[in-house]
Parts: C-alpha cells; structure tokens; sequence
C-alpha cells in the first residue's frame, strides 16, 4: 500500500472477476467476506437485477468516504435553508465544519433573509457535559432569537447530546411557545445513528415534515405548481432547474432543499406535483406528501440535457395541458442548439473515454448520462450512503431487512389529512396515464442502467479506490474532496460530484455545456505531461562530458 | 451583504458562539500525527469526525490526508468502543501497514469513557500491534479547550516515544507548535544554517506539501520518524515554540527524560525569530553565520523602506494564541496599530500577553479569549480598522466592510501559497510584510483619486 503507481498492463487485459479478486486480496477474511458482498460484477441474470449488500456499516479502520448522520442532517439537508438559523448544540467541531463548506448557493431574496454564512453553535464545555447542556441551549435560543428574530430556529444534536440525554425536543417546544413567532424544532441526528449521511437525511427531512410542512394553506400564483425533491443548490445546480422551470411556465413551490425557505417547506402541500431529484436522500418525503396531501410523486433528472428535456416533458405530461406541453417543447428547441454545439465540440476529445463515479445517492447514476452524452463510459461506479433501491430499483423496498442500525431511525407514520387531502388526479385520469405508460414512483436503480462487466461497489474506500484507478486507468473519477488529491497523483483527473470542487451548474441545459467544457478540460489538461522531468524519464547518461 | 445579520450594538452573550474562531481539538491532533513519518493518524468516534477532519485538512493543503476511524454506531456508543478500536487496529495494520498509528479520541467516545491506554494494552496483548510497530494515543475531548489542546495534546504523545539511553545525542529538540509545512522547512534550513543538530517534530513538511509525479504514496517521505522520536530523550535540550502549541511535550520530556527546556514565542517577526536564533547559537555553542545575519538585515532594510505605510495602520486579528501573540509583537515592531484581537481558544492568559505586548500603545486594544468572529466583527463596525488578519473566514467580514485582508492562520481554503511559503524568520517575515503591503497598496491604488494616483510607491 505505501507506494502506487499505474500499472503497466492494459484495463481491458482485466477481466471484472480480477479486478474483482485484486480489491479484496489484501483484506483480512472477515473483511473480505463483507466487502464481496459489496463489490458486484453487473452480469445479466434471468430478467433480474443482481442483488448488492448496502445501507450496512463501514468497517471500523477501513478508511472511508463515509461521513455521519449529524452531516446528512446539518449538512446537506438543513445546510442550505437560508432563513432558519441553524443552532447546532454541542462542542465547536460540528458546527465549524458545517460552516459554509457545502458550495450551496443562495439568494437572500426579497425579504433579505440569509442565515448561511452563520455557524450558530452551543459551543459545549466539559460542565455542560457533566451537568448537562439544555440551560445553554435554551440561553442561546434565547439569544438568538433575541439578536435575529428570525422566522425559524432549528436545533441539531452531536454525538454528547444524545449520550448525556438532554432533552432537545422539549427545550424546542418551550421556546416555540415562548415565542409565539419563531417555530422552533430540534433534530436527533447524533453522528453515531446509523451507518452514513443517510441516515441523516432521514431525520431532517421527518422533521421538516412534521414541523413545517403543511403550516401555511395560502394557495400561491401559478398553473403548474411542483415540488423539486432532493436538490440542494450546489454550484447553483437549483437555480438553472429554476430558470428552466419558469421558462416553461412551471411554478416551483418549494425545492428540498436548496435555497430554500421556510415558507416554501410550510407551502409544500400546496403544490399538485412532486419532482424527486436524488431518491435516496428523501423518496419517502415524497411518500408521506401523497399519503398525508394527496400529491403524486415521479423521478425526475436533470443531470444531462436529454435527461433534463425528457423530465420537463414527463411533468408536462402529468399536467396534460396542451400550453404545457407545447412550451416545454419551445423551450427544449430553444435551449437544446447551443447544447449541441457545445457537444459537438468536445465529442472528439471525450469519445471513447472511460469514467468511475462513486457519489452520494443518487450522483453516481445521474452523472452517468451526463457522461454517456460526450461518448465515455462509466467502467465503475457506486454510492457512498445509498440502500439497495437506489442500485437494484424500487421494487426491493418491501424486502429491505430491518437491522439493529436501521431500526432506530424513525419511519413517520401519515394519513390522509383530514381538510389538506386532495387527490391531483381522477382514479380515470391516473389509469389514463397509466396505459399511456406514464410511471409514479418508479426509480429503477443504478444497476440496470449500467453495462454488463461493470463494477458496482457500495461504500468504496480508499484502499479500493486507488486499486481500481491502478487496474482500470480510468480517464476520470469522480468522489469527494477527501478522494480527489489521491487519486491525480496517480496521474487520474479527479471532479469532485458531491459538492463540486469548483465550477456549475452542472444541471440542466447551460450545466450540460458547463460539464462538457470542464471534463474535457481535465480529461485533456496538459498538466498530466508533466510529471516526469526529462532527466526522469530518460535517467541513463547518453552523452559524453561536454556541449556536444 | 454576507454578514447581514451582524449588527454593530453590541449585546452580551453567554450561551451562543456565533461564526467561531476555533474547531475542536481532534483535528489539532490528526494534524500534528501526520508530521510523524509513516503514521495512519486514527479517530476514535463516530466516521463523520474523521470525515470532517480529513476534508478540512484537504482543503487547505490541497493534498491526500489519510486518516481511519473507529466507526462507532449506536452500538458501539452504548457499549463502549474498545471491540472497533482493536477491529480497527487489526485492519489498519493489515491494509495500510503504517509504522505507527495515532490515535485521538473525540467527544463521543470521551463522553463514554473508553481508555485508549488500557485498549492498546489489550492489542498488545493479543499480538494486534505488529513488532516493530507502535500506537500512540492522545485524549482530545472536543469540549474542552481547542483545535490547539489537541494539536498540544498528540504532540505530547509524541514525546511520550522519547527513550533516554543515558548517551546525549548531541542533537536540540524542536517542537515548532501549529505552523505549516513550509514554517517547518524554514526552520529546518534555519537551524542547518546555524549549524546545529535538531530533532523537529511533528513535522509535515513532505507530507502535506508534496509534489505530483504520478506516484500515490500514503505515507509520503516526510515526517519526524520513529527513531528521532526516540531519541528525543537523549537530546541536550528543547526548545519549544509558542507556549499553547508545544510546551506541555517539552516539558514531558523535561520531567521525564531529563532534557532542559525553553519555551519561546513562534518565530514570527523579527524580535520572536531574534529571541529564537538566539537561544539556538547558545544552547548550539555556536556562531550565527553571516548569511542569517544578512537575512535579519534584509527584513529590517525592508521596514525601514516601508516605515511610511505601515506607520499607525489599525489591525484586527484573528487565529490562535501562539500565533497571535508574535504577529502582535510583529505589528507593534512595525508601529502598526493592532486594535481588536480575538482567539477562540479559552485562556486569560493569552489576554494578559497581548496586553503587556500592547501597554506602550496610545489606547487600549480590544483583546478577548474564547471569543468569536461575530465579536471582532462587531468591534470592527464599532471602531474600524485598515486590515484584517485571519483565516479565510474573514474574507466575509472584509467583504462586507470593504477592508483589506491578509489571509494568515488555519483554515486558508481558498488560496494557495502556505504550504510552499513560509511566514517564519526573518525570510518568513519578509514574505509577511510583502503580503500586508500588497493588500494595503492595492486599496490605495484602487482608492486614490487620480490626481495623486502613483506610479512609485
């Protein structure tokens, strides 16, 4: 492990069982035995998607991508709400980290209300920890409240909090009540719940939907009201799905979560279409807003131009209007030129070009198409947090295994809400939709998507991800910040996806062309000539002493 | 406006940290165990620590930082985490085979209780630490003290590797405290120059700096190894740099392995490199070469050139204590006006230096420990000032008010230069003044009418 370097021998002289074989050679047995089970070779079975063990612990020593429930939470969820003072209540670190590190963009808006360039903490001491923390909390609820009177404060515990047991919930209530203005609402999303981010996720978006969804009945201007689920503003990725949107006439109620508001989340229920962007990070938000709201829910994509265009089409076709339809088409004739030219620019140089991808939840498949648009192929790819739905397709949910990990993270149960439940749709309309093809709630997964040889490996690691780039030389990787400076010195371009290193939006139709330019920028960059000094790579002394 | 919310009245507050000017000690901790050669630094908590250390790290140095976590789940927090700890270890050692691993611990798993000495123990035990191999441990409760403690803390565990053979190994421990790669490299050429033996440590020169030729090496080159560490013990004395970062491990080494110590200001500017290179050539028995001597000349040179642009300048600082307290010496020696000084790190001690560094100055500076960034900001609309010193984070406070600002400190995520530069003696002091005339220039050549607009300057 000390030293790598690319191998020599070709990617294509490896055979995926190898490939395969090499990752886990150097493991101890129980780690191998875990990891095979997360390392699958896509093969064709009969008419079925090969199952792949995910959602399950991280190796205590193995080194990880992996971050913790409290970064789902805070992080990527709550992180980009920009009226809500986020106070997280524990010692410094969490706080600090969370601070402006996501590339989450974000308009202050109208009422000039931007909160996300805070880092709002308890700053817990050794006293709090012995004696307990819920005074300090309740002061600086106190505090800020008096200082900003913001619409909104939202609490988030670390680790100590749930291990000393303060009681954050009810801290919450009292100051809500107290206030009577600010809605005030804490989130159990300590770092050790679960096994990722996800987890997170989870407990952000139930409490976003207990708390604030549903708050505010005022019906807002526009024909076709949706949701945008699981976009979360990196690069300003939200705000061209936004430009897109209203072009088409499209009115977005609330995005979960990027630059979003309070308002929009207590508005949500108001909307007559769900869009989910990433699945893993909220389908079930969609779930409880049809139960609770009766608001039909699709996948959608906009990560790639043709996925893009054929997402506008599918909500367009949900709302079946003619105008719609129509403008979605105008729009897609008017954006889709300068796409193509962009494509055709760089499609010499990115053909035949090879990609891994192993992001988030939902990334490393959306990216894919992206990818396949400039003519490279994803060799390998997987997920950092996702479950098995993500890879295999909805159909697995009702066979997913409860598991000492999972089962502490609270599944809300809904209803139908007793005056806000309104069916969008007629029983004949839906059936409608149905025969014509039209699907809700599908998400297939990763894995059908992906050719038959690939790899596809949940919860990669450094150890694996350095051994897959010195076999497969891959022309680009993709992963986080942690992975990115490994991986170049191999020689390997890196683009961070989760929150991207610079650059965006990547979605949407100007974000097609921005992504095109930056792969072929860093698939083609000089900078990898370099690495040998001409004395390097040409050691032996030829000459003689002297000019000659 | 970034900062929109700040506003300048000034209210009490004793429960809420609003934008602060510190983190916890873990990441002190990882950071000092990568200046050991060949060492997996090792959380031990849940993996989101780890990942936020790591990433953080990475965005300054712009390079791999490796580090493994003990991956506590719900589990593990209930029952305590010595099953991961000695998993982890078993794993490490098979997979990335370091020479040693160091581990810290994290609020999580202080809160619990698990006791990292008694856990190596029991690897010890059951054969899970290899021959040859070693762990060391640092207890880095995030609730207590700072980014700073810890980094202290892991240094401290660092010198617990000191062996005394009873045969004096005519060498000077350096402990350079929280300073950047290219610091420990200066000083390091420094030293050489003067012609005294040293053992540095941490050291992450080679480590976090390191060049890109195709190769991945986990443990790169750099780094104090093992063996320094050890001899540490035998060393005729230590110099320790900056009470906060290094003083606790020169002690250990005094009370425990007989090595003499002093504990010095960090080397910035010129009276704390004076007192430095000073206190070296006498523990040394040696001479300042001339070439030192012409490079304090050189810095003084530059001070006197730019007396004119520096004279009566306001400041305000933010970073840690160590370095706080000689970058305000620094300013003082350069008749700059250092005016609101905050660290995040608790400790009236820091106060009363900076205080008795300033007491010569017309006014009374604004100085607060465990303070935060809403404060100075705060303080600068109250009474303003001409630059800023600090990490990134001010860049949102200098945009705001429109001031110039030198990025200087931990974390510089969004420019380059730190890892390769040093801010260090007299060299280091050079580059200091080049970048706080650049910013202070660049406003006045922005700011001037045109009429006195100036071609020299």
């Amino acid at each position: 492990m000390a030293t790598m370097t690319i191998k020599k021998k070709k990617s294509a002289q490896w055979e995926p069982a190898e490939v395969k074989a090499e990752l886990l050679a150097k493991y101890p047995p129980k780690v191998a035995r875990k990891r095979a089970k997360q390392i699958l070779i896509n093969e064709a079975l009969e008419n079925e998607t090969p199952e792949i063990s995910a959602n399950v612990r991280t190796i205590p020593g193995i080194i990880t991508m992996r971050g913790c429930t409290y970064a789902g939470c805070k992080g990527v969820i709550m992180g980009p709400t920009r009226d809500i003072v986020n106070l997280v209540h524990g010692p410094i670190g969490c706080s600090f980290y969370a601070w402006l590190t996501r590339r989450n963009q974000t308009d202050a808006g109208a009422d000039g209300e931007n909160f996300m360039s805070y880092a709002f903490s308890t700053d817990m001491q050794d006293s709090d920890i012995i004696f307990g923390g819920e005074k300090k909390l309740e002061k600086a609820i106190q505090e800020a409240y008096d200082l900003f009177h913001p619409r909104s404060i939202a609490v988030f515990a670390t680790c100590p909090v749930g291990l000393i047991g303060d009681d954050i919930h009810t801290v919450a209530k009292r100051m809500k009540e107290k206030f009577g203005d600010c809605n005030v609402y804490a989130f159990s999303c300590e770092g050790y719940k679960g096994v990722s981010q996800s987890a997170g996720h989870h407990i952000a978006n139930n409490q976003v939907f207990r708390h604030i969804v549903g708050e505010n009945d005022e019906v807002k201007p526009g024909k076709y009201k949706i949701n945008l689920l699981g976009e979360y503003n990196i690069g300003g990725d939200g705000f061209e799905i936004d430009r897109i949107f209203k072009k088409c006439g499209i009115t977005n109620i609330a995005t979960f979560s990027g630059n979003s508001t309070y308002d929009q989340f207590a508005s949500a229920h108001t909307a007559d279409l769900n869009a989910v962007m990433c699945h893993r990070s909220i389908n079930y938000v969609a779930d409880m807003l049809e139960t609770k709201y009766g608001i039909p829910w699709i996948k959608v994509n906009f990560i790639s131009a043709k996925a893009t265009a054929k997402s506008l089409r599918k909500i367009a076709e949900y709302f079946g209007d003619q105008e719609i339809i129509d403008r979605v088409e105008a729009v897609i004739a008017e954006e889709m030129p300068a796409v193509e030219a962009a494509k055709k620019d760089v499609l010499p140089r990115t053909e035949g070009k090879t990609a891994m991808l192993f992001v988030g939840g939902s990334r490393a498949h959306h990216y894919q198409e992206l990818f396949a648009e400039m003519g490279m192929k994803t060799i390998s790819a997987g997920y950092e947090f996702a479950h098995r739905d993500d890879y295999e397709g909805r159909e697995v949910i009702p066979n997913l295994t409860v598991d000492a990990d999972s089962r502490n993270i609270e599944e809300i149960e809904v209803e139908a809400d007793a005056t806000r439940y309104k069916p969008r749709k007629s029983p004949e309309e839906l059936k409608a939709l149905a025969e014509s093809g039209y699907k809700f709630k599908e998400y297939e997964g990763l894995i059908p998507d992906m050719d038959k040889g690939t790899l596809v490996i949940d919860d990669l690691n450094q150890y694996e991800a350095e051994k897959l780039v010195e076999l497969m030389k891959p022309d680009i990787f993709c992963a986080g910040i942690k992975e990115k400076f490994s991986i170049q010195k191999l020689g390997v371009p890196m683009k961070q996806l989760h929150s991207y290193d610079s650059g965006g939006p990547y979605a949407g139709f100007k974000g097609a062309v921005n992504f095109y330019k930056e792969i072929d920028r860093l698939v083609n960059s000089k900078v990898w000539s370099y690495m040998k000094a001409p004395w390097q790579e040409n050691p032996q002394l030829s000459a003689t002493y002297g000019w000659e | 406006m970034l900062l929109r919310h700040t506003p300048k009245e000034i209210t009490e507050r004793s429960a809420l940290m609003i934008n602060p000017a510190k983190t916890c000690q873990p990441i002190g901790a990882m950071y000092a165990a990568l200046g050991i050669h060949g060492c997996l630094p090792h959380s031990h908590g849940s993996q989101g620590c780890c990942a936020y250390h790591r990433s953080t790290l990475t965005r300054h140095y712009k390079e791999p930082v490796s580090a493994a976590t003990s991956s506590f789940t719900e589990g593990a927090s209930v029952f305590g985490g010595q099953a991961n700890m000695l998993q982890a270890i078993d794993n490490i050692f098979s997979v990335y085979e370091p020479e040693i691993i160091a581990v810290h611990t994290t609020c999580l798993s202080e809160t619990i209780g698990d006791d990292l000495k008694q856990i190596r123990k029991k690897a010890l035990a059951e054969g899970k630490i290899p021959e040859g191999k070693y762990m060391i441990s640092a207890s880095t409760p995030s609730y207590v003290g700072s980014h700073v403690t810890g980094f202290s803390t892991m240094v401290k565990s660092m010198a617990g590797l000191a062996e005394t053979t009873g045969k004096k190994n005519g060498k000077v421990n350096i402990i350079p405290g929280w300073v950047e790669p290219a610091d420990m490299e200066e000083i390091k050429r420094v030293t050489k120059m003067i012609g005294v033996k040293t053992i540095l440590f941490p050291d992450t020169s080679g480590v976090l700096n390191g060049p890109l030729s195709g190769e991945y090496k986990m443990f790169p080159d750099g780094g104090t190894t093992v063996a320094e560490l050890k001899s540490a013990g035998d060393s005729v004395g230590t110099l320790a740099l900056g009470e906060w970062c290094s003083a606790d491990a020169a002690r250990e080494l005094d009370s425990k392995n007989k090595v003499p110590c002093k504990v010095l200001d960090m080397p910035f500017g010129l009276k704390a490199t004076d007192r430095f290179i000073d206190a070296l050539r006498t523990i040394g028995g040696v001479t300042v070469p001339d070439e030192l001597s012409m490079e304090r000349g050189q810095l003084v040179d530059m001070i006197s050139d730019m007396h004119q642009y520096f004279y009566h300048k306001k400041v305000a600082l933010v970073g840690d204590p160590d370095q706080l307290i000689a970058m305000t010496e620094f300013l003082v020696t350069l008749d700059m006006w250092p005016t609101h000084i905050v660290t995040g790190t608790p400790g009236k001690a820091f106060e009363r230096r900076i205080r008795e560094i300033t007491k010569d100055l017309p006014y009374t500076v604004n100085v607060k420990a465990a303070g935060d960034m809403f404060l100075l900001h705060q303080w600068i609309k109250n009474d303003s000032v001409d630059l800023i010193i600090g990490n990134t984070y001010c860049k949102y406070i200098a945009r705001d008010e429109d001031l110039p600002f030198v990025r200087w400190g931990f974390p510089i995520l969004d420019r380059q230069g730190h890892q390769y530069f040093p801010t260090v003696g007299y060299k280091g002091a050079i580059r200091l003044l080049e970048k706080i005339l650049g910013v202070l220039m660049d406003r006045k050549d922005r700011d001037e009418p045109e009429q006195s607009f100036e071609l020299v300057m």
